[in-house]
């Protein structure tokens, strides 16, 4: 499948038709504070068991998207005003946080937002919180510790006091411990340096491959996530522009143009750059 | 020497008076200390100052202490109380909180003005306002320490509190709610991420705090009598919280200690220069102290700050 530019109000577009969709987005419709439009219709599919990319610049409402499914949007005076979403076929748009992460759905906050006072093994402990007294938790942190080792070395130390790697890896093994089906991964590579963000990818990539986690990711580095995405949804000013497998995506070149910063036309003064943007607007 | 202590009307060298003075204050620190531990609980999680926690303590005294006269043995007026408790707990929860939820903080607080000025209203109009002496059978000798003498329902009020905090503290620590209580008080948003519900949470907290406020009660009216004087009495708990620091437990109870012996101890020695009646209003001039030069508290929970 090639990338091509979608109309919004169309359904969501399928990345692949033959995989069974574990996550549906259907031309929803966020306000903020009952006046402010934040997503304009945004529609977007997730197969099982793969990993979908969701891209844009600052403010185009990739957090929003994320935020609307996971329900966390209702503490933020945001509302869903349009649209439904759905979960394995059963719309969830209406359920608390709490049904949502019962029935495997579970985000992870931009900026990590870890317990800060209780120590990494509480924060993991805590994310195993709606299964009650399940007996195989011990067993599942143990899987995580496996998937982060270094996690085990900090367990006894207070989050707040661990490094902004290990706060992520913190965030992502906390998420894991609500035995999720699919993980909204939102903007892991934030603060963090390269190297880092590549050992991450890779982790989730093994989680996605292991133990079959889907994901559905949130990021501005484009470039990582498309080469650990299997597909790709452009998101600019509360709409998709653009979506298509990964690969087509990173060999696209107006998404090479305007998210990697490469050109084949050699630099462009801001003039031009201003006047080429409005000339190639897709929408 | 003589014109000294004659001045002060004690012999202020007698370490003995000292002593007895002191561990009187430490004692009645300790019962600040128990209302400031049910403030300090429900700010922690729900970051709501709840200004009712003192006619709380009022509320649940009166509901014991009404049972007990109703001809109900002494554990099931308890038990009975604590089911009020919880209940009102719910319907805090159901009635103030969930529909304010996302307000900014000062319209809680106001609703929790409203909660105490309803509670104390409604707690009269089941009750009845008269004194009701309380006897639950907690021993009132005197026993003496050297030449100290100490009143033995401070020792039991000390030892009941202690054993309440060692609760509270393993509660906190190792059990899936007290995880769970303790992550929604570090990130509300975090802990909806992690599937945490909210509500059930407020409602756990405050029937905890509604427990506190039962044994609270208790205690003072044991000592008091349950009057509504109590209420007032309560919000010594508020200088408490000042010093010890509104998120910390052991800051309530280091802070109520310190409030307590502070207070007596300057009633007796300093009170006489100044006139005496310098209990009332001690605590609140070391509270505005605090205020200035450390306004987070003996023990307030540490920001941290990754360098």
């Amino acid at each position: 499948m090639s990338a091509t530019a979608v109309d919004p109000t169309e359904s969501a577009p399928a990345p692949d038709a033959g995989a069974e969709i574990l996550l549906s987005v259907n031309n929803v419709e966020v306000v903020y504070d009952h006046v402010i439009l934040v997503l304009k219709g945004v529609s977007l599919s997730v197969p099982k068991g793969k990993i979908v990319a969701l891209l844009g610049a600052n403010g185009a409402g990739k957090t929003t998207t994320l935020k609307s499914i996971s329900t966390l949007l209702k503490a933020e005076r945001g509302e869903v005003t349009k649209g439904t979403i759905e979960l394995a076929g059963e719309q969830v748009q209406d359920l608390t946080a709490n049904d949502l992460v019962k029935r495997g759905c579970v985000q992870v906050m931009e900026g990590r937002h870890c317990f800060e006072h209780l120590t990494i093994e509480e924060n993991l402990l805590t994310g195993a919180y709606t299964r009650g007294a399940a007996a195989d938790v011990k067993q599942d942190l143990e899987m995580v510790y496996a998937y982060f080792p270094r996690l085990k070395e900090r367990r006894k130390s207070q989050a707040g006091y661990t490094s902004g790697g290990e706060q992520q890896m913190c965030a992502i093994g906390r998420a894991l411990m609500a035995k999720p089906k699919i993980i909204l991964l939102d903007e892991p590579s934030m603060g963090l340096a390269p190297q880092l963000v590549e050992q991450i990818f890779e982790i989730v990539k093994k989680l996605n491959q292991e133990e079959g986690v889907t994901i559905l990711l949130a990021e501005q580095n484009t470039n990582v996530a498309l080469r650990y995405a299997d597909y790709g949804y452009i998101l600019e000013s509360g709409r998709v522009v653009m979506d298509g497998d990964a690969d087509a995506l990173l060999s696209n070149e107006d998404v090479k143009e305007f998210y990697l910063g490469l050109s084949t036309e050699g630099r462009k003064n801001f003039r031009q750059v201003k006047h080429y943007k409005r000339r190639k607007r897709w929408l | 020497m003589e014109a000294f202590a004659g001045l002060f009307g004690i012999d202020p060298f007698d370490l003995w008076f000292f002593f007895e003075v002191l561990i009187g204050g430490l004692m009645s620190g300790v019962m600040y200390a128990l209302v400031a531990l049910g403030f300090v609980l429900i700010f922690k999680a729900s970051s709501v100052f709840n200004f009712s926690q003192g006619v709380m303590v009022l509320f649940a005294a009166l509901n014991f202490v009404g049972f007990i006269e109703l001809g109900l043995p002494i554990w099931a007026s308890f038990i009975l109380t604590m089911g009020v408790m919880i209940l009102l707990a719910f319907v805090v929860e159901r009635v103030v909180l969930r529909p304010l939820v996302n307000q900014p903080h000062i319209s809680l607080f106001m609703a929790t003005i409203g909660i105490a000025i309803f509670l104390e209203g409604f707690g009269e109009l089941i009750w009845g306002s008269n004194i009701k002496p309380l006897e639950v059978g907690i021993p009132d000798d005197v026993v003496f320490m050297g030449d100290a003498m100490i009143q033995q329902a401070d020792l039991f009020a000390a030892a009941v509190a202690s054993v309440l905090v060692l609760v509270l503290a393993l509660f906190f620590h190792y059990t899936r709610i007290g995880r769970a209580l303790r992550a929604v008080a570090d990130d509300h948003q975090a802990a909806l991420s992690v599937g945490i519900p909210l509500n059930t949470i407020w409602v756990i907290v405050w029937s905890v705090a509604g427990f506190v406020a039962l044994v609270a009660g208790i205690m003072w009216g044991s000592k008091l009598g349950v009057q509504f004087s109590l209420a007032i009495l309560a919000l010594k708990a508020l200088p408490v919280l000042i010093l010890g620091g509104f998120t910390s437990i052991p800051g309530a109870i280091i802070g109520g200690l310190i409030i307590g012996a502070g207070e007596k101890l300057a009633e007796v020695y300093v009170g006489q220069m100044l006139g005496g009646a310098i209990e009332e209003w001690f605590a609140y001039i070391v509270a505005l102290a605090f205020l200035v030069f450390r306004p987070q508290g003996l023990f307030g929970e540490k920001i941290i700050e990754r360098v």
